[in-house]
């Protein structure tokens, strides 16, 4: 599988006694969206701490765009093309949609201390351009209106939508997203999943993202691994994950006769 | 009182209101990024006085001794953080506070050992301990100088806090360290140039502070520390505008008790903190302080 864009390599997670998650693998193809589910607790969002560096595996390792990245520093594998979401909102909450965005350039604006002190062009030039890609990106999410609000200002649907083009900013290729739809509603959901769709497209993304939603990780995700106490108990299409039997008796018994 | 007298401790309490708002920006730029109450900020204005001092008795002329202070003292306040505070970023915030009252014992006492304890006289140059007569008031050219330096530097720091890409991480820090690294922001970088500036800014204090009373000792860190870490407290701490307000609001206060009741001057100290207990009282968040949110720049 040469188009892996990203290969988690038989990752295993130990906090003191406790096994997070054991020796799991799977990998994700450029321009898919792939779906992480399971049931609260199985593991989902220690494989995202530990690919954006925030953990350490026990073992294994974690592969993007052929090259090895466990164990480097989060600002840095943010630099190599991964952004992500969280679970719970993480704004920074009262500066302005808008400043919130251009914190996911910082490293897209190339002018040093000096510069923006003396107010050189280079400085001018730069702020000019983020600004108006800020923007740009904003409208990509319908927020243009709301760039100027404070983002604890937001309903919570457009604050998580804030989220993810905070994620867009950082220029990724690959975007992990953390149970987008939490929370929402079904009309939001709906939105939601459209935008998804487009950025992948505007954007040139793969996505990778943890739901509960079932309905969304069908709409949404080409494949899908489902997680129980840190292992992999299924592998494949959406589809097949809601009428394969360990799944049901692990995570999904009540949906399928809901 | 009279008119004239009125504009002279005017004058006063806008130079001393100066340099508390100086030091105030430090310690309210390291709370509102790392909620930490740095006690040894007020003994980096002690380090960037006594650096000058042993510059200008090397033989270096004074503006250069100035600029080898202001950098001396921005590379002890970032190797305080690098080699005591970051080791802590993790631990609970009562270590790093502790830590940090450690660190300011070390500063004073390490002072105390190279240069003993008696004051010595601080070499300000003549220029700057001149005063000119306006009417009938005399101002000391230190007392123009100080507040137009501290305006401009002010401006400085909202400039960089707002406008540039620093400033916009400096001021996300202050609501989630973790996620400003996932957006690509190298946080620590970050944390160095809010305890450079903060230093800087504090040895500016300290060096205008020994040319108005022109004598210098280990333990001149700790009323003054002290003092401008109550107006960063009045003015809201985590607030910069808050921080120059407190700072203009305590200097004021001081100069005008011991002018208006001089039989009390011997209480000017506990005076300035009575005022930061009322105003607590009234408002727990200081002056500027919104609320309880984490982020207030």
């Amino acid at each position: 599988m040469s188009s892996a864009l990203l290969k988690i390599h038989n990752i295993t997670m130990q906090f003191g006694g406790v096994t997070a998650i054991d020796s799991l693998s799977f990998s994700v193809k450029e321009g898919e969206i792939y779906g992480l589910i399971g049931p609260n607790g199985a593991g989902k969002t220690t494989i995202f701490n530990i690919i954006t560096g925030n953990y350490q595996p026990t073992e294994g390792n974690v592969n993007f765009e052929n090259e090895i990245i466990t164990g480097t520093k989060p600002n840095i594998v943010v630099q190599k093309g991964i952004a992500r979401t969280f679970q719970n909102i993480r704004l920074f909450k009262s500066m302005s949609v808008l400043d919130n965005i251009l914190i996911g350039f910082h490293n897209q604006t190339h002018y040093t201390y000096l510069e923006a002190i003396f107010r050189l062009p280079r400085y001018f030039g730069h702020e000019k351009r983020i600004r108006a890609e800020a923007m740009a990106i904003l409208d990509e999410f319908n927020l243009t209106k709301y760039a100027n609000h404070k983002a604890t200002d937001l309903s919570y649907g457009n604050q998580r939508k804030v989220e993810i083009a905070r994620a867009v900013a950082t220029k990724p290729s690959l975007l992990l997203l953390d149970e987008p739809a939490a929370g929402m509603n079904p009309i939001e959901t709906a939105d939601l999943s459209n935008i998804i769709h487009k950025i992948k497209r505007d954007f040139n993304l793969t996505i990778l993202l943890i739901e509960h939603d079932m309905k969304f990780v069908n709409h949404m995700c080409d494949l899908v691994t489902v997680l129980d106490y840190g292992e992999k108990i299924f592998e494949g299409k959406p589809a097949d994950a809601i009428v394969d039997e360990k799944v049901i008796t692990a995570y999904l018994g009540d949906f399928t006769h809901a | 009182m009279d008119f004239s007298t009125f504009l002279q401790q005017l004058v006063n309490g806008i130079s001393l209101g100066s340099m508390y708002a100086l030091i105030a920006i430090g310690y309210t730029m390291v709370y509102g990024t790392l909620r930490l109450i740095n006690f040894a900020h007020g003994d980096i204005m002690m380090v960037g006085a006594f650096l000058v001092y042993l510059a200008v008795s090397v033989g270096l002329p004074f503006p250069i001794a100035v600029v080898v202070g202001i950098l001396g003292s921005v590379a002890v306040g970032v190797l305080t953080d690098k080699v005591a505070y970051k080791p802590l970023r993790d631990a609970p915030k009562i270590s790093l506070l502790i830590t940090a009252i450690g660190i300011s014992f070390f500063l004073e006492n390490l002072f105390n050992v190279l240069f003993g304890g008696v004051p010595k006289a601080f070499p300000a140059p003549e220029y700057l301990t001149t005063s000119f007569k306006l009417g009938e008031i005399i101002i000391p050219i230190m007392v123009v100088i100080i507040p137009v330096i501290t305006v401009l530097i002010l401006g400085g720091v909202l400039y960089v806090l707002y406008k540039t890409k620093y400033g916009m991480a400096i001021r996300a820090l202050a609501f989630d360290i973790p996620t400003v690294k996932l957006m690509g922001v190298n946080a620590d970088y970050i944390i160095t140039i809010v305890f450079s500036l903060g230093s800087a800014l504090a040895a500016v204090g300290g060096i205008f502070y020994a040319i108005s009373y022109p004598s210098i000792d280990p333990l001149m860190g700790i009323i003054v520390g002290l003092k401008a870490f109550a107006a960063a407290v009045l003015g809201g701490i985590g607030s910069v505008t808050g921080a120059v307000l407190g700072g203009f609001i305590l200097g004021f206060t001081e100069i005008f008790v011991v002018a208006l009741f001089p039989e009390l001057g011997g209480y000017k100290d506990a005076f300035a903190f009575f005022f930061l207990i009322l105003v607590l009282l009234f408002r727990p968040t200081g002056i500027m302080g919104e609320d309880l949110d984490r982020g207030r720049f």
